[in-house]
């Protein structure tokens, strides 16, 4: 192998990898900021605004203090496994986010090309699945090993639970498998431009099953009966503290950052922009140059509105005029006023706004919701979303049958 | 062969969701609740005793302290029992001015129930939401009598002080924002179809055994048993207001979370009527300095939020009781809970132990 290929095949994934298990992280405690900041405003409270200007530096000082805390392993517990159930969750967690691709055209650094995955493999859709129920080891291990009535209880809720919600989780996919005729995640977002249209819409059934699955297997709010602190103290977790306990819930948040990316790529397009094939639309490949000086004027508003007292008005009134001014720019790019399109960049833009569109809804679902019992979230999984799933694959098929037959091919 | 066997577990003393320091020891068949112990006293300050030591003015606020989320209605009743002892006539301003302050605790003690009942649900909002109104509830306590939980709010043969100036119309604020904030609560569970599954059906306690076992309070007429001390044995003027006692019929947590909301309705409409027609003149009757009841034995029932309150004082004709018994209406409430929780699972527990609305300080005094 000579150098140019040695360093496109094995040096740019490393450093990619790197840069996942590095950033991911820091993002996941700013999402943890984003998320008491928003639960805080639906709930009439401020949330954290001591460390740093309006709490910026509170992730930072969680992290420090989870790695500095001190690391108590219970004495009956059973050492080995309970070091091994953190790591164990963590790491197919982040193993996950190999295959998601964040935008569709690979770009170019120093004569090498990068493209925007670690890797597209043709399975990438039963990796995702094989992977993800990996993570219930971490699960069962950690609450088994605790050696914890409350941490055992809280394990076999997980696994039963987690188990129960695979099944719809794996027929709601196999809709949009038939739709896209393939596995791999570049192909399947490849297939929606060409069908010009996103998948939510064919298979909106699928969507609905496929999220409150997922959530239900990312143990949120209302299916988060694992770690109910208010019967289990903290289900599984219970007696983890320190880095181990910090492992748990970066893997908790992994989780929830690696199902909206699998919803944005199978159901909403992954990096394409809204109608695809619409091209008077074309201006919103540059989304983000109306965005970025909407939600600039915006702040600056609120800022100016908190500062002068005059409430919600000038922050709409920022947002406007940064909305025009990003609109300028945006449509004047076609007549060369300036060539700010990037396809990375325009990918990456839309494939981020869309995953946080679940990412707050999470949020939104946290802030109110009630928690499901047991039995009620079993008799949801199993008599609902299973025979819905179902369903919907066998429509989708005979749906396609028929399209064949009327279109002639097949 | 693959045996399975019962598990103890116990939940508290230290637990987020047994409301203080109750101590419950269940016997497990999977997750399925068997039987259920509690074991009670871990906030046990012998208030009964300590109050044959103390002058009858002194033991008042320690019945602060007996049922901490709302002590105005311990206030009213203790008062209540030594005034029946004395004979006392209490000023009709001051027996109104007390109707108001209880019914507001009385709010303001469901709002902390709602708060919490929803948080061991789930539901987290609400909480804040419910402390947000209790807050303003609090604040307008502050205004009266300077503290904001254990209120020492009374005094025997009425108030120590009349109202601040523009507290009337502080109140009057509050009941008009009051209804809007509580649509809120309500639109965010009554309907909720993952509410509903939580509470309707669990925690069932029949019309019978509501009687048997001597709850009372919403605890009681979500049973549909009609029966509250304000229409029974009306006392502080109560007899003076129109209002509705709401009924449940299945005796499940969801109805009584409805005769809670209702009540908080109802409180609201009483304040209404006690502000519209606020008697004027002294707020104290004429009381000798140095309270000494002649010898005998009371006893006098208040409706708390939490039930029937009662105080049984037992008189030598000094100036300390000889003996003195709450009737603690968290104490016999908290007897129905074993009933209730057989046969359900761990989460209905939380839900039953929200919906009985307990306070440790109460169980324990």
């Amino acid at each position: 192998m000579d150098q140019v290929t040695l360093i496109q095949r094995l040096l740019i994934p490393t450093l990619q990898i790197l840069a996942v298990v590095l950033v991911l992280p820091l993002l996941i405690a700013y999402l943890q900021l984003v998320e008491r900041k928003v639960l805080g405003f639906m709930q009439a409270r401020l949330a954290p605004r001591r460390v740093g200007w309006h709490g910026l530096l509170q992730p930072i000082a969680d992290a420090v203090k989870l790695l500095i805390k001190e690391d108590i392993i219970p004495e009956k517990a059973d050492r080995f496994l309970f070091t091994l159930a953190p790591i164990a969750t963590v790491i197919p967690a982040l193993a996950a986010l190999a295959v998601i691709p964040i935008a569709g055209a690979s770009f170019t650094v120093a004569g090498y090309e990068v493209k925007p995955f670690i890797t597209d493999v043709n399975v990438a859709l039963l990796y995702l699945l094989a992977i993800s129920s990996l993570g219930i080891y971490g699960i069962i291990l950690g609450g088994w090993a605790s050696n914890s009535k409350y941490s055992l209880l809280g394990a076999l809720r997980s696994s039963a639970q987690m188990i129960s919600y695979e099944v719809p989780l794996g027929f709601a996919i196999i809709g949009v498998l038939m739709l896209a005729g393939s596995a791999s995640m570049v192909e399947i977002v490849e297939a929606q431009k060409s069908a010009g249209v996103w998948y939510v819409l064919p298979q909106i059934v699928g969507f609905f099953c496929y999220f409150i699955a997922a959530i239900a297997e990312t143990n949120r709010v209302p299916f988060d009966l694992p770690e109910a602190e208010a019967e289990l103290v903290a289900g599984f977790h219970t007696e983890y503290s320190g880095m181990k306990f910090a492992f748990f819930f970066l893997a908790e948040y992994t989780n929830m950052i690696v199902v909206s990316c699998i919803v944005t790529v199978l159901f909403f397009g992954g990096w394409l922009r809204p109608f695809p094939n619409v091209e008077s639309l074309w201006w919103l490949e540059n989304g983000w140059l109306i965005l970025l000086p909407l939600t600039i004027g915006g702040f600056a508003g609120w800022l100016f509105g908190q500062k002068t007292r005059r409430g919600i008005p000038p922050m709409i009134a920022g947002g406007a005029i940064g909305a025009a001014a990003g609109a300028v720019l945006a449509i004047g790019d076609a007549g060369g006023l300036a060539s700010l399109h990037v396809p990375v960049v325009s990918g990456a833009f839309w494939f981020f706004l869309k995953i946080s569109v679940f990412l707050f809804m999470y949020i939104w679902f946290r802030g109110t919701y009630p928690r499901y019992r047991y039995d009620q979230l079993m008799a949801l999984g199993w008599k609902w979303l299973i025979p819905l799933s179902v369903a919907n694959v066998i429509g989708t098929g005979l749906a396609i049958v028929v399209k064949n037959a009327v279109l002639g091919k097949g | 062969m693959f045996r399975t066997e019962e598990m103890d577990i116990n939940m508290g003393p230290q637990h987020p969701s047994t409301h203080g320091v109750l101590r419950l020891i269940l016997n497990l068949d999977g997750e399925e609740i068997a039987d259920v112990r509690p074991v009670i006293g871990y906030l046990h300050r012998g208030v009964e005793k300590l109050s044959e030591h103390r002058t009858y003015a002194m033991i008042e606020p320690l019945t602060d302290r007996l049922d901490y989320v709302a002590a105005i209605s311990e206030n009213l009743g203790y008062c209540g029992a030594v005034e029946k002892l004395m004979g006392l006539q209490i000023p009709p301003r001051a027996q109104s001015i007390r109707v108001i302050l209880a019914e507001l605790q009385r709010i303001a003690s469901h709002l902390l129930w709602l708060g919490t009942h929803a948080l061991d649900l789930g539901a987290m909002t609400v909480f804040f939401y419910t402390f947000r109104e209790r807050e303003l509830i609090l604040d307008l306590f502050e205004q009266f009598c300077g503290a904001r939980l254990t209120y020492n709010s009374m005094r025997i043969g009425g108030l120590l002080e009349d109202l601040p100036p523009g507290w009337t119309d502080r109140v009057r604020h509050f009941l008009t924002i009051f209804p809007s904030r509580q649509k809120e609560y309500e639109d965010l569970l009554t309907v909720n179809r993952i509410w509903l599954g939580r509470t309707q059906g669990v925690g069932i306690l029949s019309r019978e055994d509501a009687v048997a076992l001597g709850t009372s309070g919403p605890t009681l007429r979500g049973s549909g048993v009609d029966y509250d001390v304000r229409k029974a044995q009306p006392y502080s003027s109560y007899d003076q207001f129109d209002f509705d006692v709401p009924v449940g019929k299945s005796g499940d947590t969801y109805d009584r979370y409805l005769v809670r909301m209702e009540e908080m309705r109802q409180s609201c409409r009483i304040i209404r009527q006690a502000l519209d027609r606020l008697p004027a003149g002294e707020v104290r009757a004429k009381v000798p300095k140095y309270i000494k009841p002649p010898a005998g034995e009371v006893y006098h029932v208040v409706e708390s939020p939490r039930g029937e309150q009662g105080f049984y004082i037992v008189s030598k004709g000094s100036e300390m009781p000889y003996r003195m018994r709450f009737r603690a209406p968290s104490f016999v409430n908290l007897q129905a809970l074993p009933t209730m929780c057989r046969g359900r699972l761990i989460a209905d527990v939380v839900a039953i132990i929200g919906s009985i609305d307990i306070v440790l300080g109460d169980v324990d005094r």
